[in-house]
């Protein structure tokens, strides 16, 4: 047969090779982003580089970091998950509260918690698989729902770090590695990161991940099983939001139903300066590892130059609007 | 000689809507058989009751003699029947093996790959080079560039050389042409060819009488949810098969 390809000539230009560049490796431009912020708050103010200070960042950006892991997942397949956050919280609580008030052995405290997790990432993937509902509205719902089972389970109460085991808060425990203290929330994060980008890239599941988002009918013409695929994505979400619940009680020494529902955005933040596309499909997982990190050297940086708060809210939003204008040019040049 | 594919009595309705009332259709070994009629003459319905994307209200198939049902494509696929959408259904994003081998991926030998579920990525990439190699499809050497990054006929090729791939028995072509240029044309035309010289048999779906004359073997003419008959090129002209195709003429 002859060759189709003389009709195509090479028509590339210096930008579109960029373009292309950016297209094959989404993580390139928050890892840009990350080094110049970096390299620019470092020549600010010396304290920023301080290991005291960089061990601060990696902790700040844990829960967020972790939670995003999830975030990512659902994107990908085109969906969203308003209720990360909420979720969260509820694993936490559920964690704290059985352990601390009804004497659940701490290990099985935890699994109680895992268990919760996983619930409300089926709860999830049951509407948006069986119903067909957008996962917007779905996670908008249980967003709600999850926010008052919540506060109906606890009665608004928190649990202290004194009433928490030593299990239940072994996540904030550090370790010293060449003079920075990493946490083991901070550990926990970075292995659910290495396992998770194995499976992306290894596993059929995680080209059906892919595949699923990038175009469903596409994928399930091709043998794909679209349902199967979206609900378990929710569930491994589910997974690792109640081990994101665990980091978080660690972090905080503490289990409040009242603070961490800005995560739900958060989280959502983190995953768009990554460079994951919110269209689904396109993506890395380290991109999101890369835009936590983003979020955390911006807010801490910003603070140590000694910039009131509302400016670090104002620079992540200029942030999210970029990343999300560059995403919209890459794909520009392929449709 | 057994039909490799037959179908016998389809019906397909959507509620009130009939889509497909009471089609039969034969499918010999190596043969390139069209399907042409109007639009809303279910063409695509048959087509989709044919290689399991949809299911049959009524009806039987049979893939060389044995009766069989498909629940879903991969049902079909694994009865050795590969459709070509005319969306394509390539994804996008992955690579031209990725898309080859999407929904039958290979895991690695050992425990790597039963435990740990590893891609055999590598082995998929040879295998798909040699399969492109073989439908002398020379202009996709690199399997690892994403489909997006193909024009339209390079797309169709790899949709083409997805379904004939890994030994399958019947190719199903929905429109393959109808996105593409004179030029490309051809070369899909001929890619077609090929797959029959191997003695895979083709469906060819097409709105395209010129093309359907030059190719098929025969013509099955889909009217109103029938099969209002099958003719050759021989038998009949191009003429005929527009008049039968809107009614008027009967056989």
């Amino acid at each position: 047969m002859t060759d189709l390809s003389s009709a195509f000539a090479d028509r590339s230009t210096p930008l579109s090779r960029v373009r292309d560049l950016l297209h094959r490796y989404p993580a390139i431009s928050p890892a840009v982003v990350l080094v110049v912020a970096v390299l620019v708050f470092g020549l600010l103010n010396d304290r920023f580089l301080a290991p005291a200070n960089l061990s601060l960042i990696t902790q700040q950006v844990a829960v967020v970091g972790t939670l995003a892991i999830a975030q990512t997942l659902v994107i990908l397949t085109a969906g969203i998950d308003l209720s990360v956050g909420a979720a969260m919280i509820l694993a936490a609580m559920v964690m704290a509260q059985s352990a601390s008030s009804s004497g659940v052995p701490p290990v099985l405290a935890l699994v109680l918690g895992l268990a919760a997790g996983i619930a409300a990432g089926a709860l999830n993937g049951l509407l948006v698989t069986r119903l067909k509902l957008p996962p917007f509205i779905v996670t908008l719902g249980t967003l709600s729902i999850f926010t008052a089972l919540t506060l109906l389970y606890t009665d608004g109460n928190t649990v202290r770090g004194s009433q928490l085991s030593s299990t239940l808060t072994f996540t904030g425990d550090t370790l010293s590695v060449l003079g920075i203290k990493i946490s083991v929330g901070v550990l926990i994060m970075l292995a659910l990161y290495v396992l998770i980008a194995y499976v992306l890239k290894r596993t059929a599941w995680g080209r059906h991940v892919y595949a699923v988002g990038d175009d469903k009918e596409a994928a399930r013409l091709s043998g794909v099983r679209v349902n199967r695929v979206l609900a378990s994505v929710y569930l491994v979400a589910g997974a690792i939001i109640a081990i994101t619940a665990w980091i978080q009680i660690g972090r905080t020494n503490a289990a409040s139903p009242n603070s961490g529902l800005d995560l739900n955005l958060d989280s959502i933040t983190a995953v768009v300066i990554g460079g994951t596309s919110l269209f689904g499909g396109r993506g890395v997982i380290w991109g999101t590892l890369l835009g936590a990190l983003i979020v955390g050297v911006f807010r801490n940086g910003l603070a140590l130059a000694g910039l009131d708060v509302l400016y670090q809210t104002l620079t992540v939003g200029v942030l999210v609007i970029v990343a999300v204008a560059v995403d919209q040019w890459i794909r520009k040049a392929k449709s | 000689m057994t039909p490799v594919l037959e179908a016998k009595n389809l019906v397909k309705t959507y509620g009130r809507v009939v889509g497909l009332d009471g089609v039969g259709l034969q499918l010999l070994p190596g043969e390139i058989l069209a399907v042409i009629g109007d639009n809303g003459a279910g063409k695509s319905t048959l087509i989709k009751c044919l290689t399991g994307a949809e299911i049959p209200t009524s009806g039987e198939l049979f893939v060389n003699g044995e009766p069989v049902s498909f629940k879903r494509p991969q049902d079909a696929r694994a009865a050795g029947l590969e459709t070509v959408y005319q969306t394509l259904a390539v994804s996008p994003a992955l690579d031209v093996a990725a898309n080859l081998f999407l929904g039958r991926e290979v895991r690695r030998k050992g425990v790597l790959g039963s435990v740990f579920r590893s891609l055999d990525v590598k082995g998929m990439r040879e295998r798909a080079r040699a399969e492109l190699t073989e439908l002398g499809i020379s202009t996709l050497q690199d399997v690892t560039v994403p489909v997006e990054n193909l024009s339209g006929g390079q797309r169709q090729a790899v949709a083409v050389a997805r379904a004939a791939a890994f030994g399958s028995k019947v190719v199903v072509l929905d429109e393959p042409t109808a996105a593409l240029g004179v030029r490309e044309s051809n070369q899909v035309l001929q890619l077609i060819r090929t797959l029959r010289d191997r003695g895979v048999a083709v469906i060819l779906i097409s709105h395209n009488m010129p093309q359907v004359f030059e190719v098929a073997d025969r013509i099955h003419i889909q009217r109103l949810g029938k099969c209002a008959g099958t003719i050759t090129p021989q038998s009949h002209s191009m003429t005929d098969a527009v008049a039968i195709m809107t009614g008027a003429q009967t056989l």
